[in-house]
């Protein structure tokens, strides 16, 4: 296996995985053979961030057809470091997925969700690596396919109608950016995004250009799930079985933030005057995004629920940073990006285990946990801290160049909003938090045990990343600041 | 200097904890752990002080969390001076609680323990601690690490003392505190404690102003108010933690961090004479007003000490929005000397509680005839707050008093000279009434009074060891003197 072909590697490695794991048809065999594979592209995508040169690229040509007839697959550090992020969450939680899985779905259809499951981490890792603009809608498509179709195996039947929503509010989503695709192909002639780029600014002022984007950008953000496109996504991640809320919640939505940076900033390039009101746009719903569902999710009683309307309020955190257009403020989005799909994975993950043992995830279910499931019940509150942004987390470091951002850009009325999200994190988390450990269990209840090493262990494997990269940013925020300069051609 | 004293200073605490659980089943070991944690930890701060007080500055780098962001300790004399206190009292009220965790039978006391080392690890490293990044990790580790201890009991009072306490600290601290400190960050390019501040130059007129009022209404523990309702609230936790976190550590964190952002971010010279010292002195003065007028109300016992903290603590404020070498000077020795007379007045509180099971001011009419010792400490306490000579509070005020006039701040002095009537005010009535009145008739009837004597005696000697070096700072405050003189540089 030489180097240079791993970027096809990383893509069709999962994707022929998929298949085989139907044909296995036995449940634990197929959870064996996509945890190996979820560990190969980790190993792949790490690879690929090593050997990606400093503002360079990694070329790849499908078939050997040179761009830009054929479909090129292009590794820039941007693509290295999102490809790491969702392979990451991706191989971690495909560990900690056995017990789970088994626990939550039939066992006829275990071979069936690995498959999917796969296929939409295929479909997720192609869409970071492609440069074909087409190509990435097909990878979207089939990344979301496979999601409705994970969404839709949750053990409350309510999951059956939240993942027809998200099939629905998805592919108005998927339209819109095929319809900007094609708008764009019939006026450049080209798919290919570095070929697009070269080509766009000869359409100044051009209103089908600017049709295109406007198109793109409203059929990304409703991918990204952001203030006011988000309706998919609660009843999604609180309807749909554990293990596939916390992978969507760490991978799904951030492979959408990459996307609308790779158009707006790639594609579109930043000087184009588009930019300057879509950043206006996407900070004020960025911000009330932060707000609205930060509050939202105070009053919740479903935990799976809290956390899915902070995951609303958090891509507002993540999207705000975009919108300032600065190193500063890239460099804010693209280190979230990552924190948060850290901070997430934990708390759904120990989600999963509380539900594995408890049956639900309700607050009502999770009193009196902190005594009989210690270990997970940490975790929980690490994830907590973590996403309330206190030091020595990673949620501390977002929070810091988020708020640096904003008063670089001279808008401290942002910086404080920045914070008072934080101030509503802490309310939704120190309920949980309470619950978990000040109530006592419901009289009548079942006494529980911690769950099995095997799912601690991934879990703690996370708090520790939340802690580590809290302290050392090299990996997190150097290669973030690196990228927001390529980015913004600086 | 590089050193890893420092850093050992604030791991030894920590290293404590994993021995503390493991001996949970025993509580002897386990306590005799904590004791001894305590004494390592002390020793270990008190071989920092001749390098300090010789002038050098031990320091250790222990990460670079983002460019050019230390989490970094370097030991100055107000540090080591609350570092000094903070262990010291540690040991002695481990000593204490010994006592009165038995005594009082409380539950979960082996948690009590853990969490209690976990906090003097976060305020030594508050203490130690070379910029603002590094203060604010320690000092929110601090926050969280009381937050078991606060709700200690678990009951539905704890659990909504415990909300006040997490919302008010945390709100101000990421709020406000936070804010502020990426702001200095933005403006002064380092968030370092310097010599002299680093905004000189940087920030003034109303930004200056804000950015004052942003960090002391955004050091919640420093109790301005109106942010100072979590300390009342802290009340519901079992004494000793009130009496080592909630009249020394924690508090005593608060307003460190406000003498050092003065000194250090700001520097005296930026501040002197300017409206963000004027404005913040005012909100400190009244906040010394009104807490002694709330004081006054109050029946409970602790509830009365808790607001006598508050308007305490602004003492220190008040010092540090002096702006001067001796407001500084006062302000940080009444960090220390109203720590002993704090500590004493909550350890008879607590005393009173195991012995006699009494909790209010109203309850005490004859107590000092059965319980001598406890009572005499509580004398002791009472004239350091009002600042009566023979005890350390009479220090601290007078340098006070002496920074109000050479700067002719006269409301200041003003607020000095009608707090001293207040604390009387509230003060002498228990002294008089414990010692002078008979005990109160129907009282006896019932089963709510009992024979009683003295508390149990790990108490009794550790009340009386704070009381007697309440009493030793009065006559011998050199070194603690010493080490603040240090922060003015020979400005006096």
């Amino acid at each position: 296996m030489s180097a240079e072909n791993l970027p096809i590697l990383q893509v069709i490695v999962p994707l022929l995985a998929a298949p085989v794991c139907l044909l296995l048809r036995n449940g634990t065999l197929a959870w064996a053979l996509a945890t190996a594979v979820g560990w190969f592209t980790l190993y792949a995508a790490l690879t690929l961030l090593g050997s990606v040169p400093e503002g360079g690229l990694i070329r790849y040509d499908l078939g050997g057809w040179e761009p830009p007839w054929g479909i090129e697959y292009i590794v820039d550090r941007l693509d290295a470091y999102v490809l790491v992020i969702v392979a990451a969450i991706g191989a971690l939680v495909l560990t900690y997925a056995r017990a789970s899985v088994a626990r939550e779905i039939q066992r006829s259809q275990h071979a069936a969700f690995y498959a999917a499951m796969l296929l939409c981490f295929a479909g997720l890792l192609g869409i970071v690596i492609t440069g074909d603009a087409f190509n990435l809608f097909v990878f979207l498509e089939i990344s979301s396919l496979s999601s409705y179709a994970l969404i839709s195996l949750g053990r409350d039947r309510r999951a059956l109608t939240a993942s027809y929503q998200y099939l629905i509010m998805g592919t108005l989503g998927a339209t819109f950016i095929l319809i900007g695709v094609g708008l764009l192909y019939m006026l450049t002639g080209t798919l290919n995004m570095l070929d697009l780029a070269a080509r766009i600014p000869e359409l100044e002022g051009n209103r089908t250009a600017i049709a295109a984007a406007a198109f793109l950008v409203v059929g990304i953000c409703l991918k990204i799930a952001l203030f006011p496109l988000h309706l998919w996504l609660p009843d999604a991640y609180t309807y749909a079985p554990s293990v596939v809320t916390a992978f969507l919640a760490g991978t799904a939505t951030k492979v959408a933030v990459y996307v609308l940076l790779r158009f707006l900033f790639t594609v579109f390039g930043f000087d184009a005057p588009l930019n300057e009101w879509v950043g206006t746009l996407l900070i004020a719903l960025a911000l009330a995004g932060v707000l609205v569902a930060s509050l939202v999710a105070i009053f919740q009683d479903d935990v799976k629920r809290i956390f899915a309307y902070s995951s609303v309020a958090q891509i507002g955190y993540i999207v705000l940073g975009i919108g300032f257009a600065s190193v500063t403020g890239l460099t804010a989005t693209l280190v979230h990006l990552f924190n948060h799909a850290v901070m997430k994975a934990v708390l759904f993950l120990a989600l999963g285990a509380v539900v594995y043992r408890v049956g639900g995830a309700r607050l009502a279910d999770m009193r009196g946990l902190g005594r009989s499931m210690p270990l997970t019940m940490a975790a929980l509150v690490a994830g907590g801290l973590s996403l309330i942004g206190v030091p020595l987390t990673v949620g501390f470091i977002s929070k810091w160049y988020l708020v640096l951002a904003a008063l670089e850009a001279g808008w401290w009325p942002i910086a404080v909003l920045v914070l008072v999200g934080s101030l509503l994190a802490v309310i939704y988390v120190w309920r949980v938090v309470e619950t978990v450990y000040m109530q006592p269990r419901a009289a009548g209840a079942t006494e529980v045990k911690e769950v099995p090493w095997h799912m601690l262990l991934p879990i703690w494997v996370l708090v520790a990343a939340n802690v580590w990269f809290g302290i050392d940013t090299d990996l997190t925020v150097g290669t973030a600041s690196g990228i927001a300069a390529e980015l913004l051609g600086k | 200097m590089v050193s890893s004293l420092p850093a050992w200073c604030a791991a030894l605490p920590l290293l404590a904890v994993p021995l503390i659980l493991g001996l949970g089943r025993w509580p002897n070991l386990r306590e005799a752990a904590s004791l001894l944690a305590g004494a390592v930890t002390f020793l270990c701060v008190v071989s920092l002080w001749p390098e300090v007080a010789a002038g050098a500055r031990p320091a250790w780098q222990i990460a670079e969390p983002l460019p050019g962001v230390h989490i970094e300790f370097v030991v100055e004399p107000l540090g080591l001076v609350l570092a000094l206190i903070a262990s010291f009292l540690w040991m002695v009220t481990t000593l204490y609680a010994i006592g009165y965790m038995r005594g009082h039978n409380e539950s979960n006391q082996t948690r009590f323990y853990a969490f209690f080392a976990v906090s003097i690890a976060s305020a030594i490293g508050a203490a130690f601690s070379a910029n603002l990044v590094t203060l604010f990790i320690f000092y929110e580790a601090l926050t969280l690490a009381t937050f078991p201890l606060v709700t200690h009991a678990g009951t539905d009072e704890a659990k909504r003392g415990g909300r006040t306490y997490l919302g008010l600290l945390i709100g101000t601290s990421i709020g406000l505190l936070l804010f502020a400190i990426v702001w200095t960050w933005q403006l002064a390019g380092t968030t370092e404690f310097r010599p002299g501040g680093i905004l000189a130059g940087k920030a003034s007129g109303g930004l200056l102003v804000v950015l004052y009022a942003l960090f002391l209404f955004g050091i919640g523990k420093a109790a301005l108010m109106p942010f100072h309702r979590w300390l009342p609230a802290a009340m519901v936790a079992p004494t000793p933690v009130s009496a080592l976190l909630h009249a020394v550590a924690v508090v005593k964190v608060g307003v460190f961090s406000v003498l050092k952002i003065t000194v250090y971010i700001f520097g005296l010279d930026l501040l002197a004479g300017s409206d963000a010292a004027t404005l913040l002195g005012y909100v400190a003065g009244a906040t010394m007003l009104i807490a002694s007028l709330v004081a006054l109300r109050q029946d409970n016992l602790k509830r009365r000490l808790a607001y006598s903290t508050v308007s305490q603590l602004s003492y220190v404020v008040l010092g540090a929005t002096l702006a001067s070498a001796w407001g500084v000077i006062g302000g940080g020795l009444h960090i220390v000397m109203h720590a002993f007379g704090k500590i004493t007045l909550f350890f008879c509180a607590g005393a009173i509680l195991v012995a006699a099971h009494k909790t209010e001011v109203s309850q005490l009419d004859g107590i000092g005839r059965r319980m001598p010792w406890t009572l005499g400490a509580f004398t002791v306490g009472a004239m350091s707050m009002i600042g009566l000579p023979p005890a350390a509070g009479f220090v601290s005020k007078w340098y006070l008093m002496l920074g109000s006039l050479s700067g002719e701040h006269y409301f200041a002095l003003f607020v000095l000279i009608a707090v001293t009537l207040l604390n009387a005010a509230y003060f002498v009535p228990i002294v008089y009434a414990a010692f002078f009145r008979a005990p109160k008739e129907d009282a006896h009837h019932g089963h709510g009074d009992h024979e009683h004597g003295e508390a149990p005696l790990t108490m009794v000697i550790a009340i009386v060891l704070t009381a007697a070096m309440t009493v030793g700072l009065f006559f011998y405050p050199d070194p603690a003197l010493e080490l603040v003189q240090q922060l003015v540089g020979g400005r006096t």
